[in-house]
């Protein structure tokens, strides 16, 4: 549990910038989740809080204590990383039990925390066992384990589902969640390219594009009110449809943007009209691929199973309420 | 059919060429072997297999005072040669694969340069140093300078193995407090051991062998190395050469290093396929 601020901070390496000033913070108890295309920070901004990269300039207080050169291990953060770097050569306790170790703590106090943390991911039967025995699953649970052994104000998730596979992402997924509610609302950052992961897991999160933020916002109003054409493009799938030229001249804007659930088929009070070019059926939904004559096919959402075959054509109307409207520097038009 | 037939043809051919390569390797080591065992005339018989049993030969080596005291010399020699060379290759070597700093390129470059030097071209210099650091005719005289030779292979060895090592395992042990020497000894060391043993077995053999140094920087009998005593082996008069002792004397410092390689070649492949984990 700590209120984690940053103050102006920034990361070269060299040169070269990496973060351009974050002012950003992180509530007590609140699960934030760093979010944005490879490359945009995500992952040296979370390794500046962790201690792991020192911080070029600005300020980084934990509690209101400022934790600028202060070691990790004195920062009370646990990291889980996106390889789980587990120490292969030790067993599951083991590696549970290594930091608290180093940290001198008596041999049955390290007992009942290892033993707390492995019931409550329930990897108790595994503790004799090595990292290699373990399914991918199982490793990350271990090093979830780890760092809850620490007991530390922040959690620290560096990717860490990235590993696994598609059905035990979403598994782990809701085990996190989860975690999050059962332990008293301790801190917990979150970083990760994956918009659903962001989406489901956050309180709050943090879009960041080249180093710097572009919004900060529960995932409800990042989904509503996207303050940029980056941020609305990033947040939901499939992408928010984008349209220019006259399109959005008829709107008064330079880009207009439309959800894909957002629009109706019919051809009574069309805005557009086109050809369905091309179709997929997830059988809960279907999405249509309408090419009314802008730069890219608009995508539809409709629910239930596909009933238009390709190359009808239809008429779109969009939610007059749902509309994105934004000027030329990709900001959003208000009113 | 004929398939068949140029297949085992084939195979056939391929046996001979491991047998001829074989022969090869291991011929001269087993006819030192078989002379060891002859005395008299039949050192200068050709038996291809052992005719006579007789070990004498190994009494007259075993049973002098200098052959077995240069076995213990060599034993610590070597042994204290690959104690050394391995703490300061590993303490290296997780610096040069994971600390930055300026001129680590330069430093590994100049490690590299350091045995390129034939030992002939930096003998003269080697013995000034042993005489002014005060270690001639001493252990210490051949420990320092085979470490010195073996450090470069050594810290080369493990600095590319330690850089293939996951960061995100030593940034786990950062995060849970590690300094770096308890990274190198408690999370790196069991991992390296693959390396270490295979770096540490060749520091072994390279000092158990080394011959030039070893007859340079020793005077008096009871330093000498072994491969250095093999050679001072002299029989009753200058042109007689003692065949039989040398032969024996060769088997007898050639076993130790056949055992150890035995013994750590199925770990060292143990090791390897056991480190092919993912953290």
């Amino acid at each position: 549990m700590a209120k984690i601020e940053l103050k102006n901070i920034r990361k070269s390496y060299g040169a070269f910038d990496v973060i351009k000033g974050i002012d950003l913070e992180i509530n007590s108890g609140e699960f934030m989740v760093f979010v944005g295309p490879s490359g945009c920070g995500k992952s040296t901004l979370l390794r500046l809080i962790s201690g792991l990269e020192d911080i070029t300039s600005g300020d980084m207080l934990f509690d209101g204590e400022r934790v600028n050169n202060v070691v990790p291990s004195k920062r009370g953060i646990a990291m889980v990383f996106q390889s789980y770097a587990l120490y292969p050569h030790m067993k599951v306790y083991d590696n549970m039990a290594f930091g608290m170790k180093l940290a001198k703590a008596g041999e049955d106090e390290i007992r009942k925390r290892v033993m707390d943390a492995a019931k409550l991911l329930q990897i108790d039967h595994l503790l004799d066992r090595l990292p290699k025995q373990l399914s991918g699953g199982q490793r990350q649970r271990v090093a979830i384990g780890r760092a809850i052994v620490r007991d530390p104000r922040v959690f620290l998730f560096d990717e860490p589902l990235s590993n696994l596979d598609a059905a035990l992402r979403v598994a782990t997924r809701l085990e996190i969640a989860k975690l999050h509610h059962s332990m008293n609302n301790v801190t917990m950052i979150y970083v990760t390219h994956d918009q659903v992961e962001a989406m489901t897991l956050a309180d709050r999160i943090c879009v960041l594009r080249d180093g710097k933020v572009e919004q900060v916002g529960t995932p409800a109003e990042l989904y509503e009110k996207p303050n940029s054409i980056f941020v609305a493009g990033f947040i939901g799938s499939p992408k928010m449809n984008f349209l220019t030229g006259s399109f959005a001249a008829a709107h008064g804007c330079h880009t207009l943007g439309i959800r894909s659930e957002h629009i109706d088929v019919s051809n009574e009070g069309a805005l557009w009209t086109g050809t369905v070019v091309h179709a997929e059926d997830l059988g809960s939904d279907n999405y249509l691929f309408v090419d009314i004559g802008s730069d890219e096919p608009v995508i539809v959402r409709r629910p239930g199973k596909l009933t238009i075959p390709q190359g009808t054509r239809i008429g779109l109307v969009p939610a007059a309420d749902k509309l994105h409207r934004f000027n030329e520097a990709g900001r959003p038009i208000e009113g | 059919m004929s398939g068949t037939l140029a297949h085992r043809l084939w195979t056939i051919l391929f046996y001979l060429f491991v047998a001829v390569i074989v022969i090869f390797a291991v011929f001269p080591f087993y006819y030192a072997i078989v002379t060891s065992f002859s005395t008299g005339t039949a050192l200068f018989e050709v038996h291809y297999w052992p005719v006579t049993f007789d070990t004498s030969n190994y009494e007259t080596v075993l049973g002098g005072r200098q052959f077995p005291r240069s076995i213990v010399n060599s034993v610590f020699i070597a042994a204290t040669t690959v104690i050394f060379a391995l703490f300061l290759a590993v303490t290296a070597s997780y610096a040069l694969s994971r600390v930055r700093f300026r001129g680590r390129g330069l430093l590994l470059m100049a490690i590299l340069a350091v045995s390129m030097f034939p030992q002939i071209a930096v003998l003269a210099g080697m013995i000034e140093m042993i005489k002014f650091l005060g270690l001639f005719n001493t252990p210490w005289a051949m420990i320092i300078s085979y470490t010195v030779f073996t450090l470069p292979f050594t810290v080369w060895v493990l600095t590319t193995f330690m850089r293939d090592l996951p960061v995100e395992i030593e940034e786990a042990a950062i995060v849970d407090g590690a300094t770096p020497w308890i990274i190198i000894t408690k999370v790196f060391l069991p991992l390296l051991w693959p390396a270490l043993v295979t770096t540490g077995l060749l520091a072994f053999i390279g000092a158990w062998n080394e011959f030039l140094f070893a007859l340079t920087f020793t005077l008096s009998e009871d330093q000498r190395t072994t491969p250095v005593a093999i050679a001072m082996l002299s029989g009753a008069s200058v042109q007689e050469i003692p065949w039989g002792p040398i032969m024996a004397a060769s088997v007898i410092v050639t076993v130790p290093l056949v055992v150890l390689v035995m013994i750590f070649q199925r770990k060292i492949v143990a090791g390897l396929t056991a480190g092919g984990v993912k953290g």
